[in-house]
């Protein structure tokens, strides 16, 4: 049963949002349910309280956008930016996610059920992504920190330009981008994997997966800055 | 005795043969901070028309002529409300310390005016100390997080800046200490690279719905600002309005930066001159004149640039080197307890002196503005730099009322492009005012 209802058929995004922003942490609002998105963008956005916001269908791009502590479920497939910038809490599409699928965020965790596309985890900076399906090309660009679980296969350009973050994958990987590399999955790594998935509730073996990380040669603008003659 | 022969190639001067020494030396393009060195068509190309027979002015320093300056009204429901035209642009803690970023605060704040965070996020000096807090949106995201886009007063999406359009950015390693490697979620002492491009969205249309998330987060209450790099200005700062922006912010070719390739500097973008126009233009040709601001950036330097920009078209403008300068780059001395220290040797040093130094991407300012060393840093005393910029900033703004008094106007506002005229033939075209003592204007009909 839900504490709070919306129908965006009837209700416009903005009194969603509205109403979201002004529920506060100790509010007695524990579960809101919003019907009809009919992918409607910015949907739950900005949201700053531990409540589990439950959409039923698709919806367009930015879904849970910037999210702090709430745990956002789309019983559908998401636009571009699904849990961009999040800072903590979960967000899980049980459908497919656009583009830039946790792009920069932060922490907390985002679940894709089904296949991501371009760009997933560009730029993410510390959260984890778990991605049930398979990621398209230049995903984890530029990523910062976090951890990156995939379990189906990868495109082009993957882990272009990484920082910190650590990419597993399980299935094929068309091609990495520059400075990433395989590297051998140690015990930490298994651990991880593991407890992604559990937290995501897919059962993999973890020995499955293979590990990427930066290969650390582009964190200086010039190795030989000095090499004058 | 033997006559020594001093020709200079026009084409291979002594510049052109440094710069090629050095690339044969090094085989690494120039990283240097601050704004283009070449001279380009500028607002001192640009020259007043007072009143006289057929005008009437404003009696000097004692009439009253209103500064007041409005930012945001399109859809932002708390728009910006400042007293003085004349804003800090975007600096990141980083390129400066924590330190310059809290007495850019206190300057800016004493003044009634706003300052703008950088890439790098908000630190809590700058928040602390700014009555009123830009917070930029750029490709990197470093450090941006909903809990300061809510401390925020506007935010502003940067896509891209005068010295570097289509750039991206760069913080070389021996900036990033510990603090500043934190609020990136960087390593330490990595050379750091921002990206050229938004993670989450790619082109127009995207924006439209990039802009309305940020709507959407901040409960439509701030306004949010499009900051462009001068290139295709006419159409960008239209796509901009049509995006949605409140505000538009473009930054000329002579923006400053803390650190990029010499070859972009000099080489992409177009002046601010030209760019002004463009977007007066632009805002013309779909009636938002007034609905939507726009704020001018690149190369202002006095009170005399801030009443042309104004009188351009601009409502308001922006300044980074300026106010840089006027905490004390380039000094020969930086000040401690009262008692000015000279910094020579440490320009020397960097292979420099004062007034000719770009060297913000080392972190070694000898005057400690453009430093993240915990030594250097101490060298600018906030209370001190504060009361440097409020004085500047209060010169700029006594300057613009003079000028705006001479033309007759009670509100700088009131400014208009039929004030000026143009000294040279190409800044008559840029500016689109005819050259002086003509009516002409290049490259209009009927000219």
């Amino acid at each position: 049963m839900a504490d709070l209802s919306f129908d965006l058929a009837t209700q416009s995004v903005r009194e969603l949002n509205g109403t979201l922003h002004r529920t506060p942490h100790d509010s007695p609002v524990r579960r809101v349910v919003i019907d009809h998105p009919d992918g409607a963008h910015s949907i739950a956005v900005g949201l700053n309280a531990p409540i589990s916001v439950e959409i039923n269908g698709h919806v367009g791009y930015y879904v849970a956008g910037m999210n702090k502590h709430a745990h956002v479920t789309v019983n559908g497939n998401a636009g571009p930016g699904a849990a961009e910038n999040m800072m903590s809490g979960r967000v899980h599409v049980r459908g497919f996610a656009s583009t830039a699928a946790g792009a920069s965020a932060h922490g907390g965790l985002l679940v894709i059920d089904g296949d991501a596309s371009l760009r997933c985890g560009i730029s993410l900076k510390g959260a984890d992504i778990v991605v049930g399906g398979s990621v398209g090309s230049f995903s984890a660009f530029m990523a910062q920190a976090g951890r990156i679980v995939i379990c189906g296969d990868a495109e082009d350009a993957l882990g272009d330009s990484l920082y910190e973050a650590v990419i597993y994958v399980r299935g094929n990987v068309r091609s990495l981008g520059a400075d990433a590399r395989f590297e051998p999955m140690g015990p930490k790594d298994l651990e991880a994997v593991a407890g992604l998935l559990a937290a995501a509730g897919l059962k993999h073996p973890p020995a499955e997966f293979r590990r990427i990380a930066s290969a650390k040669s582009l964190y200086h603008w010039h190795a030989d800055a000095n090499q004058e003659y | 005795m033997t006559r020594i022969q001093k020709e200079e190639s026009a084409g291979f001067d002594r510049q052109t043969i440094d710069y090629i020494q050095r690339a044969a030396a090094t085989g690494l393009y120039e990283i240097r901070g601050l704004g283009s060195k070449r001279r380009v068509p500028n607002f001192d190309d640009l020259l007043f028309l007072a009143a006289s027979l057929s005008r009437y002015p404003l009696e000097g320093y004692r009439e009253r002529c209103t500064t007041r300056t409005l930012l945001g009204t399109r859809y932002a429901s708390k728009p910006i409300e400042l007293a003085i035209p004349i804003t800090i642009a975007g600096m990141s803690f980083g390129a400066l310390s924590a330190r310059v970023k809290d007495a850019l605060g206190r300057a800016a704040t004493e003044v009634g005016t706003s300052t703008t965070t950088g890439d790098g996020g908000m630190t809590m000096e700058e928040r602390a100390s700014s009555k009123t807090l830009i917070y930029q949106c750029l490709p990197s995201r470093y450090g941006f997080n909903p809990d300061d886009v809510r401390r925020a007063d506007a935010i502003e999406i940067v896509i891209g800046q005068g010295a570097k359009p289509g750039g991206g950015g760069m913080l070389l390693g021996q900036k990033v200490n510990p603090r500043v490697a934190g609020m990136r979620t960087l390593p330490e002492g990595v050379d750091q690279r921002s990206a050229s491009r938004h993670p989450d969205w790619t082109g127009p249309d995207d924006l439209v719905i990039k802009i309305n998330e940020l709507r959407e987060i901040t409960d439509w209450e701030k306004p949010i600002y499009v900051k462009v790099g001068a290139t295709r200005v006419f159409n960008d700062v239209k796509l901009a309005v049509h995006a949605g922006a409140d505000v538009i912010v473009v930054d000329g070719m002579q923006g400053g930066t803390a650190a990029t390739q010499t070859v972009f500097i000099e080489n992409v973008g177009i002046p601010t001159l030209a760019a002004l126009r463009q977007a007066v233009d632009a805002l013309d040709d779909l009636n938002m004149r007034g609905t939507v601001q726009l704020i001018i950036s690149g190369g202002i330097r006095s009170g005399a640039d801030v009443a042309k920009a104004l009188a351009m078209g601009a409502d308001a403008v922006a300044l980074g080197q300026g106010v840089m300068i006027a905490l004390g780059c380039n000094s020969d001395t930086y000040i401690a307890k009262g008692q000015h220290i000279s910094a020579v040797d440490d320009y020397a040093k960097l292979g420099t002196a004062p007034g000719f130094c770009h060297h913000c991407h080392t972190g070694q300012c000898p005057v400690g503005v453009t430093t993240q060393d915990a030594v250097l840093e101490q060298r600018l005393e906030p209370e001190v730099g504060a009361k440097r910029l409020r004085n500047y900033l209060k010169t700029l703004n006594m300057e613009l009322t003079t000028i705006a008094r001479a033309c007759g106007k009670q509100d700088v506002h009131h400014l208009e492009k039929e004030d000026l005229v143009a000294l040279t033939v190409e800044a008559a075209a840029m500016a689109g005012v005819p050259l002086a003592g003509t009516s002409w204007i290049p490259g209009r009909q009927g000219s």
